[in-house]
């Protein structure tokens, strides 16, 4: 009676963890928002992943008998373009379900980026405080104390438009919030005992960083990634709007709002569909990464 | 307290010295000034040298800088390639816009937030609470220049209410111009903002002094207002100095949109039109307005509140 199996016991212990992952998934599904948020967020990856198959139209091609003609559902809609065409004659639909593209990938490649570059810098001045920390946290107040839009323009200025100098633009803004994240955590996690421990029992400090103080930061890290996608996206739409993103050939949703802009007297839909597309994903964003900091910090929950 | 202004005085003045550095070699990496300004006509190989030697460009870089820093403190960031005029006059001329749109716009964000915090954190949990919340994370995710087009269309080119673009004439054609930018500038802020003062509100709510107010038998009005809000002001406070360069940052959107007349639009015609010495001194001046304002805020700040310790 009293004996267990080792398979036994592997199952007793693997089972808290099972049971959180379906708590997690009961809670996801119990909060209408995060819900929400997936549905949106799946839908666009998928547009972002399938637009050649999704697209009515190839989004670059203009059909000059065709402008302007409004939504599907407007008198003088047509059901051939259900979110009507622009001043050239582009499906709208098909530009934006092409444009999920660059706003996605944009999101996620700087995300990863800024985030990877901050994080190890932040574990390094706080680790190592001294001089290194200093350098860091004044290039951070640097960073800080430049309007960040103000700052990409420069950029962009001298480097010119382009994905990869948008992409670069982004990552050497957004590294800084992660950096002064993790050395804030840094500082109060190597103070905790098992550290300590870890140290007398002849740690070396790259085992240290990587296995003791690393994973603790990465709750708060995930919480503030998510939140920082939405950021990335809002700057790259209004980059693209100012026209310094990518190249005008690729749709993207800022740009078809600065391409309708002339327009905005005869034809609406032009500049408001792209905008819908741009605010339901900062939205979609914006909610998962509320719920996930409930999940991860209850003690952040804004009640 | 002395010692924590020097400190932040000399922090400050070191942020500026980065700035400067990195406007000044960035804009140089970019192209020869040279070649830009004889971009027009056939210049002959004698010609840029001569320009080159008129302007002084034929020196090493790094005096080059220091004489840039030299004419920055006095105000002389050379002339406008497009304008012909000093730049530094280009962009105080530009300023005065700038600055009522960046006020205007925090002012609404004030006057939503403020009422709907509250309301939110005291009715918490009710439609109030549900209808705040949302609206302020639509305010944080809705893109400031399409928020303005959209604004435009409806109350400039559906209801014809408002003017859609430039400054306005006369006091309350300026007022009425200034609607629109100021709304859709001030949105954003207005979400992080209520967001803010919610959650401050409910933990001031639950603190002991506004158990005691209200025990003493205090009108709820009155505990609001003076014991609570007072208090849940702070963390907007602390939060106003890092606002102050969003609120310049999104001005810059915000005013090509309105074609609004102030210093965010001037660097993005400028750098469209390789105007090099204007978008210098643009940046340099916003970064000394911003940097100024973090400085006067956060000193406010520990004035205001005598428990933040610096150390």
């Amino acid at each position: 009676m009293a004996s267990t199996t080792p398979e036994q016991a592997l199952q007793i212990g693997a089972q808290p963890k099972r049971q959180f992952r379906y708590r997690l998934a009961g809670r996801f599904l119990r909060e209408p928002s995060a819900v929400f948020a997936g549905v949106v967020l799946a839908v666009l990856v998928l547009a972002a992943v399938a637009a050649p198959l999704l697209a009515p139209y190839n989004p670059n091609a203009t059909d000059l008998r065709a402008r302007n003609i409004p939504p599907a559902w407007q008198r003088a809609g047509s059901s051939a373009h259900w979110l009507g065409t622009d001043p050239v004659g582009r499906d709208i639909l098909s530009r934006i379900i092409y444009g999920a593209r660059v706003s996605l990938s944009v999101g996620l490649i700087v995300t990863a980026l800024a985030a990877m570059i901050g994080v190890l810098v932040g574990l390094l001045a706080g680790y190592y405080e001294g001089w290194i920390d200093e350098v860091v946290m004044r290039l951070a107040d640097l960073f800080l104390a430049f309007p960040f839009i103000l700052l990409a323009i420069t950029i962009i200025a001298v480097l010119g438009s382009g994905l990869t100098n948008l992409i670069l633009v982004l990552v050497i803004t957004g590294w800084v919030q992660y950096a002064r994240l993790v050395r804030g955590l840094v500082y109060s996690i190597k103070r905790n005992q098992y550290v300590e421990a870890a140290l007398v029992a002849g740690a070396v400090d790259r085992r240290v960083i990587l296995r003791h103080i690393l994973p603790n930061t990465l709750a708060p890290v995930v919480v503030l990634a998510t939140l920082q996608v939405a950021f990335v996206l809002l700057t790259e739409s209004a980059l693209n709007f100012l026209g310094l993103g990518v190249n005008p050939t690729i749709p993207t949703w800022g740009s078809m709002v600065n391409e309708g802009r002339l327009y905005i007297y005869n034809a609406w839909w032009v500049i408001t569909f792209p905008g819908v597309a741009i605010m339901l994903a900062v939205l979609s964003i914006n909610m998962l990464g509320d719920w996930l900091r409930d999940v991860f910090d209850p003690t952040l929950r804004v009640v | 307290m002395t010692r924590y202004i020097i400190r932040r005085l000399l922090y400050s003045i070191i942020v500026l010295f980065g700035v400067t550095l990195l406007v000044f070699f960035t804009l140089r990496l970019s192209g020869d000034p040279v070649q830009l300004l004889l971009r027009e006509g056939n210049p002959t190989p004698e010609d840029i040298e001569a320009l080159r030697e008129a302007l002084r460009l034929d020196r090493p870089l790094y005096q080059q800088y220091f004489s840039f820093i030299g004419n920055a403190v006095t105000g002389d960031f050379g002339k406008s390639l497009r304008y012909k005029t000093p730049a530094f006059n280009e962009v105080m001329s530009r300023m005065p816009a700038t600055i009522t749109l960046a006020v205007a716009a925090y002012l609404f964000a004030l006057l939503v937030a403020i009422p709907t915090g509250i309301l939110s954190a005291v009715r918490r949990g009710g439609f109030t609470d549900f209808a705040s919340r949302l609206v302020s994370l639509a305010g944080l995710s809705i893109p400031s220049f399409w928020l303005g087009l959209m604004l435009i269309l409806v109350f400039g080119v559906k209801l014809k209410w408002l003017p859609v673009s430039g400054r306005g004439e006369g006091f309350a054609g300026r007022l009425e111009a200034l609607v629109l930018p100021a709304v859709s500038l001030g949105m954003i802020y207005a979400g992080t903002l209520t967001r803010l003062l919610r959650s401050s509100m409910l933990e001031v709510l639950n603190t002991d002094y506004i158990r005691t107010a209200r025990s003493k038998g205090l009108q709820e009005r009155l505990v609001l207002t003076r014991h609570a809000l007072r208090n849940a002001l702070i963390p907007v406070v602390t939060l106003a100095g890092l606002q102050i360069g969003f609120l310049l940052g999104g001005a810059v959107v915000i005013e090509v949109v309105f074609s609004w007349p102030g210093v965010g639009r001037l660097v993005v015609d400028s750098i469209n039109n390789r105007d090099y010495p204007v978008v210098q001194a643009a940046v340099t001046i916003l970064a000394v307005v911003l940097i100024a304002s973090s400085l006067i805020v956060d000193i406010l700040y520990s004035v205001i509140d005598p428990r933040i310790r610096y150390s």
